[in-house]
């Protein structure tokens, strides 16, 4: 399973990554030289791990509804980058089509 | 057109809000319209080092809900992380569930007219919402409000078992109606603690596959929904007739312009890259517990519509109205019990007391009129001891002082007398003032009963039960 | 103005003078401050040290001395200055991971195992260097430039926590907070010659430690004996309500069970301590080898009995361990966009925004690990990568599982395959990586390890390793504390 450019690229994308085009091969070189390191595990046999079901005991732990919020002892704006009448404030979505098409279903 | 051709295949995922006090995974307030990033914490704000803990009574709703929908429950869920990112999710992850969803497998039976049809439902599955994010607040930037954030959510995800916008708006109606009923949410699609995504195709009748579905979203009320799928089917039956294809895509509805718009999102560049949340272990319910949600699942609307029925012996009508709300129907019951007159307390209900509720704008909960006291009232009036205008009048007091009907009946004076001593001496005053009326009625001319009657009442100063009235003049007649 | 010197001090030591009035916490916290500048701890030197407010620090200090005096008492940590490295969340001194990305971040709350210090008198003098989020084995990863090796100024520290065990080698604090993600105290504590543990995965609350993958992190004290480190651990361990992976275990008190076996002429009798070939392979180092073996030697003599045992997955812990770290620290990393807080690039799009602020805030083995971590998630490779390094991670578990289901109540071995290397020697990234293979296993195992001086070679030094199981941290100190003092002064030699 060799990682291509396209990969990368793709991978980048995901990630909120902007890769200069001059590193582009480097990393895929990279990337391919640490993944043949993982092809060992592709051979491994581990059906005796898959087939093992357990049920676990532990659940994870639920908390009060009525436990309050943690307390912040410095506020929002003393690290905010930008923040105005309390909002957050980023650049704006290009168009509101955007903004709608770039929300999570 | 000729979209009889086609059939519509619909299937809905439905986002609701639970309503509990703080978040899914912090103790921060779940408020509406709190100032913006008041209700934040390092962990909803996904400030570096921050780790969720789940809320308890977020499992104990999405539960019961899940439940309420004829769910299988599984003992253990897997909460994982789908990753994308957008300014109001502060982790970069929603948690949600995955692969091993809170309950699967269940279903809601719908009223479609001309019967009942049941529909599936797939999965309901536990997970957070995002924050708010507002793009017209000002020019060329967008605000970010993270109150929301972490508000916990559950989705129902349905099979594609509907067939028309109809019964797509009736399963959103019963589901709304069954999760009222549960308490487990303000179910508001105005408030946004509802929200309807719905995958619709088109296909040929009596074809077995599904055709290529879109995805409708940013639809704002149920019959906006309808409108939607109305919209898309037409638009998909269009294409099919001229032979060409419907392409997988996500589609924006415009409530305003009564259209859809394509989404610009490209398809494929949604990878959520969902793994297992390491930050939380596998949520076990335990049988003790889980008994303990089962036993907190109230009667539901199908059930109690029937036991109405059954009970009350109202019409189907009543029964709609009086079961549309959970608390009105709990309202209803207890006055239609106290009073023992079912039928008379159905007619309160839906008339004064509805009305006294809209007017006053409190919620049902807190409305002054409290059915015990509503059924002393009902219970006036049938053994005769108020007159019905009476009774109007006491219950307008009851709404405005709160005090007991027969309080207020006692205090204004409005207790009928169905003593015949004293009716009988009212006539007898009426007719010596009367004397032409009273000769030409006791001589046979019945049509003046009527006049006589009232001349009783307005002497007995209402008091006089008009039935014994009218029975005494008349044996009075006969006797002349 | 001179201070006394305290460098040479335990931590249990200087706390018993201040909390017995015999040194104020002033003066215990001003004689780090001087040491630490004597030593050249800061950036124009040894680079150990990011952040460090005197002031603020002589004003806790201060503050401590006052709550004393009403109290009659100080803790077991009066006064005692800690250093913590800088992906654990401090009141009042940066959290930067030293990473541009949170340039001038200072958190609104503090880490638990900081708070739990804090508690028993203990004062942050010093926040520390570290490979950028984590993510290295030589603290040269770091966007404030390498730290270097108090013992020897042209090598590495070790890392991520180089800055932490350089800080308590340089005699500067008696007891620092690491991270381990995959060795990152015990490597760093074996390069500088001093203790460090990593604890049962969910004794000591994430809450506070900026994540770097999730179901592997530990925080972990690093001290210069093992007395200190199991104080340490005592006290920041235990069940936190902010942290849903931390247990509700009871924590075991250490120290009282392996103090009173100081006199003891066999401390480790009817102990069984397993020594895995795997972990002594041909590349070892020869001179680590002896090392090993004369510390075998030792633990024999001091009554266990040694055997040798098979970890047949041993060499599969690094392929496993490069896939899940960096797809949990792909996501983990995702948070730091610049919308709430951390450092932003200006642009007038939103996307590039993100793209810009991330790239430009991130190091090139932060990205690497990103992007390698996105793609072993990405649909289609999932299952290859993701899914399938997990079952193998069960095999590792298991191996530990079957040895300690066998009688085998410790394991021994080397901390690192070498001694600390020459600043800018490694560049191949696998290579790096390599440097964490005997430790990696611990951390995906979830089972607690430490590394403790057992000699020199060539005049750097090396960790022996001491591996538990689950919760079983009592076992591990006693074997580290009684082969610690059988070593004596050879630890260091």
């Amino acid at each position: 399973m060799a990682v291509t450019q396209a990969d990368v690229i793709h991978v980048a994308e995901l990630a909120r990554l902007a890769l200069p085009a001059e590193r582009l091969d480097h990393l895929v070189s990279e990337l391919n030289g640490i993944l043949a390191h993982m092809d060992v595990l592709e051979k491994t046999d581990t059906s005796a791990i898959d087939s093992n079901v357990s049920v676990p005991v532990d659940s994870t732990p639920l908390r009060s509804d009525s436990s309050g919020p943690l307390p912040m002892l410095t506020s929002r704006e003393s690290f905010a980058p930008s923040i105005r009448d309390g909002f957050f404030i980023v650049p704006r979505l290009a168009t509101h089509e955007d903004a709608a098409a770039d929300t999570a279903p | 057109m000729t979209q009889g051709k086609y059939e519509m295949v619909v299937g809905l995922e439905v986002h609701v809000q639970l309503k509990t006090r703080s978040k899914a995974f912090c103790g921060c307030s779940t408020r509406f319209g709190d100032p913006p990033n008041t209700n934040t914490c390092p962990i909803c704000l996904a400030l570096p080092g921050a780790l969720p803990v789940l809320n308890e009574k977020a499992v104990e709703l999405a539960a019961r809900a899940a439940l309420a929908l004829g769910c299988t429950l599984h003992p253990v869920s897997v909460f994982a992380r789908k990753n994308y990112f957008y300014p109001d999710l502060p982790k970069g992850y929603q948690i949600s569930q995955f692969d091993k969803p809170l309950a699967t497998a269940g279903s809601v039976k719908v009223d479609v007219g001309d019967g009942e049809k049941s529909i599936g439902v797939t999965r309901v599955h536990m997970e957070e919402d995002a924050g708010k994010s507002l793009h017209d607040r000002y020019p060329s930037a967008t605000a970010i409000d993270l109150n929301r954030a972490g508000v916990p959510l559950i989705e129902i995800v349905s099979e594609p078992d509907m067939r028309s916008s109809k019964e797509a708006g009736a399963y959103l109606r019963t589901l709304r109606q069954i999760l009222q009923y549960l308490a487990v949410s303000d179910v508001s699609m105005e408030e946004g603690s509802l929200r309807v995504d719905a995958n619709v195709s088109a296909r040929p009748v009596g074809q077995k596959e599904l055709g290529t579905k879109t995805e409708m979203k940013n639809m704002n009320s149920f019959s906006g929904v309808e409108r939607a799928l109305e919209y898309e089917f037409a638009r998909q039956c269009a294409l099919l007739d001229r032979g060409e294809q419907v392409s997988q895509q996500t589609l924006l509805w415009d409530a305003a312009k009564g259209e859809a718009r394509v989404s610009r999102t490209k398809e494929g560049s949604h990878d959520y890259r969902y793994f297992p949340e390491p930050d939380l272990l596998p949520l076990v319910l335990h049988s003790e517990w889980l008994a303990g949600i089962k036993a907190s699942v109230p009667e539901l609307p199908a059930d109690r519509k029937k036991r109405f029925t059954d009970e009350y012996k109202l019409g189907n009508e009543d029964i709609e109205k009086l079961t549309a709300l959970p608390l009105l129907s709990d309202y209803f019951e207890a006055a239609a019990r106290i009073s023992g007159e079912p039928k008379g307390a159905a007619n309160w209900v839906m008339g004064d007391v509805q009305a006294a509720i809209n007017a006053s704008g409190v919620p049902i909960s807190e409305f002054r009129v409290r059915p015990a006291d509503l059924g002393q009232l009902i219970k006036l009036v049938a053994d005769g001891l108020v007159s019905r205008s009476a009774a109007k009048v006491i219950f307008g007091q009851m709404v405005e002082t709160g005090k007991p009907a027969a309080q207020i009946a006692h205090d204004l004076s409005l207790v009928q007398v169905g003593d015949d001593g004293a009716i009988t001496g009212w006539i007898d005053e009426v007719l010596a003032e009367h004397p032409e009326e009273a000769k030409r009625y006791l001589a046979g001319e019945k049509k003046l009963q009527g006049v006589l009657v009232g001349f009783v009442m307005k002497k007995s100063a209402g008091k006089a039960d008009p039935k014994r009235v009218n029975q005494l003049l008349t044996s009075r007649a006969g006797a002349g | 103005m001179t201070f006394p010197d305290f460098s040479r001090l335990s931590a249990t030591a200087l706390a018993a003078k201040v909390d017995g009035g015999n040194v104020s916490p002033l003066d215990s916290i001003n004689a780090s401050l001087a040491r630490a500048r004597e030593a050249g701890a800061g950036r124009e030197s040894l680079n150990l040290i990011l952040w460090s407010n005197e002031q603020l620090a002589r004003r806790d200090a201060a503050s401590l001395a006052e709550g004393m005096n009403r109290a009659g008492k100080g803790g077991r940590l009066a006064g005692i200055p800690i250093a913590v490295k800088d992906n654990l969340a401090t009141l009042g001194l940066p959290t930067t991971c030293a990473s541009k990305i949170l340039a001038g971040y200072v958190s609104p709350y503090e880490a638990t195992a900081v708070a739990r210090l804090r508690e028993e008198g203990a004062i942050v003098v010093a926040k520390t260097n570290m490979d950028e989020f984590a993510m290295g084995s030589s603290t040269e990863n770091s966007a404030y430039g390498p730290a270097r090796n108090p013992i020897d100024l042209r090598r590495v520290p070790g890392g991520s926590s180089g800055g932490s065990a350089g800080a308590v080698a340089a005699g500067i604090v008696p007891l620092a907070l690491g991270s381990e993600t995959g060795g990152s105290v015990r490597q760093p504590a074996a390069f500088c010659g001093v203790v460090g543990v990593k604890p049962t995965y969910g004794r000591v609350s994430r809450f506070g430690l900026v994540a770097f993958a999730s179901s592997l992190d530990q925080i972990g004290p690093i001290a210069r004996n093992v007395d200190d480190a199991a104080l340490a651990l005592e006290i920041i361990s235990g069940v936190d309500p902010n942290d849903s992976t931390c247990s509700s275990r009871k924590v075991d008190t250490y120290r009282d069970e392996f103090l009173p076996l100081a006199t003891s002429a066999e401390p480790l009798d009817g102990m069984t301590i397993g020594v895995p070939e795997e972990y002594f392979p041909e590349m070892l180092d020869p001179g680590i080898r002896a090392l090993c073996e004369r510390s075998i030697d030792l633990l024999k003599s001091l009554g266990a009995k040694v055997v040798d045992v098979k970890m047949p997955n041993t060499a599969l812990a690094i392929p496993v361990y490069y896939i899940i770290a960096p797809a949990e620290a792909s996501s983990n990393l995702a948070r730091f966009d610049g919308v709430r807080y951390g450092a932003r690039a200006e642009t007038a799009a939103l996307r590039d925004m993100y793209a810009e602020t991330r790239s430009k805030g991130f190091g090139d083995e932060v990205t690497r690990r990103i992007l390698l971590g996105t793609y072993v998630l990405s649909a289609g490779y999932y299952d290859a990568y993701y899914r399938k390094a997990q079952s193998v991670r069960g095999l590792i578990t298991r191996d530990f599982r079957d040895a300690f289901g066998r009688g085998i109540d410790a394991l021994f071995t080397p901390t690192t395959p070498t001694t600390a290397f020459a600043i800018g020697a490694l560049t191949d990234p696998y290579e790096m990586y390599m440097s964490d293979i005997f430790t990696v296993t611990a951390n995906l195992a979830g089972v607690p390890a430490m590394s403790l001086p057992i000699g020199r070679v060539g005049g750097l030094p090396v960790g022996g390793q001491i591996i538990a199981s689950h919760f079983c941290e009592s076992t591990m100190f006693r074997v580290a504390y009684a082969l610690e003092a059988a070593l004596g002064g050879e630890a260091h030699q």
